[in-house]
């Protein structure tokens, strides 16, 4: 789920037909034959979307012809779902990596395009190995990335922190402090969306992966829902109700939304003092609060350790980057591999990417996001990325679909105490 | 003849469809593999069915006890001659205007707890124990104005003689309500009643946009459930076998209130027919 597009269904409606004016366009250009633009598919995002056009004029521009379309979020995986295997299927589709593009794989829809980045080996190379690892599975790589690393990522208030004569929690036990700090100042310690499973999802991500490091989810996720058995899963789950009991999500996270931006405005205001969420939050906060974020209040720090843990306390969860992979059935086969070969590390893409707000997964880059808008922000999670030992696809994106939702539903039972940490794992192991 | 083949084509072609798709396993990618009553087996023991069937029919139930009676007394309020009528009737019939997804949008932001209008208040959306009773305001809200209209119409068409003749005899505006009024919509209060009812049964949209479900699955009603496990889950075989239940519940559910009430008979009891 790319969780930066609460766009405006007003201006995705606009910008939909402005694609699909410019799509026309380009199709219809003079002295294009038969054979047919290179259909890419991508999620709706109004600032990225107007890049990954350049970078088709660009592919224009090499003697290739290409066409871009875009779709918000949960209509964008039906069409997938749908489309790919049928004559409309996309060349290229946009996706997530992990688990999400393994159903793909598996069903013998995604071309190998490890020979052609072998064969490229400065492509291969212009990417951080981490990431470009998010869409191998087995020993073949199935995508390249395409738009920023967007890992998960502690939001704070400042203003309230110092306020309160806080700081920011680097360790479990200063998180469990700073809650009851805050609590008994009537502000509510940690905003949550919990409309939405997702955003209580992160915190089961990196409790787990604190307390017992990576392999417990891998395990889950390559040998199947017995690995929820493991014994770390119900620890990990009895700090996390130890929290949500102390109080430190407040009593109305039920019913808060992160789409109508509310788990970001009590942030912004004050009422709530720190939030997990997606490196997306800052662009967020800057276009919903914009005097938030440009006072300094918005403070950010990587998740706390957890003492004793088994995870490393440089871990990180998200989205570990978005990429393009193509279709195996595609007329245009060559013509896709030229395009996520030619057109995805250049400089001029990956400094728009940047210019844009956006942490691209290229390796060097560092020079280069000192012109970000936001250098200190960027270069925080470039290097934070860099420094991780592992990072790991939300969990959501990395299961089976079918699983992925039911565990999803289970959580928001959980958060809610209708649910023990051992139930939890009854239920999920049970699939 | 063409009303048939449309019918063949967009009710139960489909239909068929989705009968042959419950006996299958398909995640929406390659072609369906048949696996026998599997699907239908897990119905019967998935728990979290079940309590959305509860749930469907607690907002079916619910929804017609609050929207009958204020419905009813609005329409038969509304058809009278009073002077405020015109203005305060368009007032109520109001929300007819209003899409869907505006109205759910609205009230979600209403009832937002840090920003609505009832912050500090009761967790209408947000509390496990009373999402589904709000669900049922924010439906009746939406529809009461179409009931009432119904009504209206229907009140208008009560012969004024019966009225005069009570007048005559000194009954009371309740016992004329009682004895002329209610007797005579009988035929309305089916019809709309099949209506709310089937409507209920299928509400899907209102709550998709309102609560998705939640918080947790409080709100997870049969259709919603339906959707999520095809559309998030994409187990499109699975949940081809809960379509077919709510699909043998509507019409079930249609088939017995038009026999409890003897609709069938189509008896007149105005004079002259």
């Amino acid at each position: 789920m790319s969780r930066r597009s609460w766009v405006r269904p007003l201006i995705a409606m606009g910008l939909v037909a402005v694609t699909a004016v410019v799509s026309a366009c380009g199709t219809s250009g003079p002295g294009e034959t038969t054979s047919g633009a290179l259909k890419i598919w991508a999620l709706e995002d109004p600032v990225l979307n107007k890049i990954e056009n350049k970078s088709i004029d660009s592919f224009k521009a090499g003697g290739g012809n290409a066409s871009l379309e875009t779709f918000g979020n949960d209509p964008y995986k039906q069409r997938l779902r749908v489309a790919i295997g049928s004559p409309q299927a996309p060349d290229l589709f946009f996706n997530w990596g992990g688990g999400n593009l393994k159903e793909y794989v598996d069903a013998g829809k995604v071309a190998d395009l490890t020979s052609v980045l072998e064969e490229n080996k400065a492509v291969k190379d212009a990417f951080i190995p981490s990431v470009l690892n998010g869409a191998k599975l087995g020993d073949k790589y199935y995508g390249v990335p395409m738009r920023g690393m967007q890992p998960v990522l502690l939001f704070f208030n400042k203003k309230v922190f110092s306020e309160a004569g806080a700081k920011p929690p680097t360790t479990w036990d200063e998180l469990l402090t700073a809650v009851d700090t805050f609590k008994a100042k009537g502000i509510t310690p940690i905003a949550l969306a919990g409309t939405q499973a997702w955003t209580e999802l992160m915190w089961a991500e990196y409790v787990l992966d604190r307390v017992a490091g990576p392999e417990v989810f891998k395990n889950i996720r390559d040998k199947g829902p017995e690995g929820w058995k493991d014994p770390a899963v119900v620890e990990s789950m009895t700090k996390l109700k130890d929290l949500i009991d102390r109080g430190a999500f407040g009593s109305s996270f039920a019913s808060v939304g992160y789409d109508a931006g509310g788990a970001s405005t009590i942030l912004a205001q004050g009422k709530a003092a720190m939030h997990l969420m997606g490196s997306w939050e800052y662009t967020n906060q800057l276009d919903q609060s914009p005097d938030f974020v440009k006072n300094g209040d918005l403070g950010w720090v990587a998740f706390p350790s957890v003492p004793g843990g088994k995870g490393d306390a440089g871990n990180l969860v998200g989205n570990v980057s978005n990429f393009y992979s193509a279709t195996q059935d595609s007329k245009s086969l060559d013509a896709a591999k030229k395009f996520v070969t030619t057109e995805l590390h250049k400089d001029s893409y990956v400094e728009a990417l940047i210019e844009a707000g956006d942490v691209p997964p290229v390796v060097g880059a560092e020079e280069k996001l000192k012109k970000s808008p936001n250098p200190e922000y960027a270069s925080f999670i470039y290097d934070l990325v860099l420094d991780s030992k592992n990072f790991q696809l939300s969990w959501d994106q990395d299961l089976p679909a079918d699983d992925a939702t039911f565990m999803l539903t289970q959580l928001q039972e959980f958060f809610l105490g209708k649910v023990s940490p051992q139930q939890f794992v009854d239920a999920v192991a049970a699939r | 003849m063409p009303a048939f083949g449309f019918f063949a084509l967009f009710a139960v072609l489909p239909m068929l469809l989705v009968i042959y798709l419950s006996f299958t396993a398909w995640d929406g990618l390659g072609t369906p593999a048949l696996n026998g009553g599997e699907n239908w087996s897990r119905l019967l023991e998935d728990s979290e069915a079940r309590a959305s069937v509860w749930r469907t029919l607690v907002l079916m139930v619910v929804s017609w006890l609050v929207q009958t009676p204020i419905a009813l007394l609005i329409g038969v309020w509304a058809a009278g001659k009073q002077r405020s009528r015109a203005v305060l009737s368009s007032i109520f019939f109001l929300p007819l205007l209003l899409s869907t997804a505006a109205i759910a949008l609205l009230w979600q932001a209403l009832l937002e707890p840090n920003f609505g209008a009832f912050v500090g208040g009761p967790l209408f959306l947000g509390d496990p124990d009373i999402a589904l009773y709000t669900v049922v305001l924010v439906i009746s809200w939406q529809f009461i104005p179409f009931h009432t209209l119904l009504y209206q119409g229907a009140a208008r068409a009560v012969p004024p003689s019966l009225y005069e003749a009570a007048t005559i005899d000194g009954a009371s505006r309740v016992s004329k309500f009682r004895h002329i009024t209610l007797p005579q919509l009988r035929y309305t209060i089916v019809t709309s009643s099949v209506l709310m009812l089937v409507g209920s049964l299928t509400t899907f949209d209102t709550v998709l946009i309102l609560t998705n479900g939640g918080p947790g699955t409080a709100t997870r009603i049969l259709p919603l459930h339906m959707y999520i496990t095809g559309f998030s889950g994409f187990e499109m075989g699975y949940a081809s076998a809960i379509a077919v239940v709510l699909v043998v519940l509507g019409t079930a559910l249609s088939l017995a209130v038009m026999r409890w009430s003897g609709f069938r008979q189509m008896t007149s009891q105005q004079e002259g027919s």
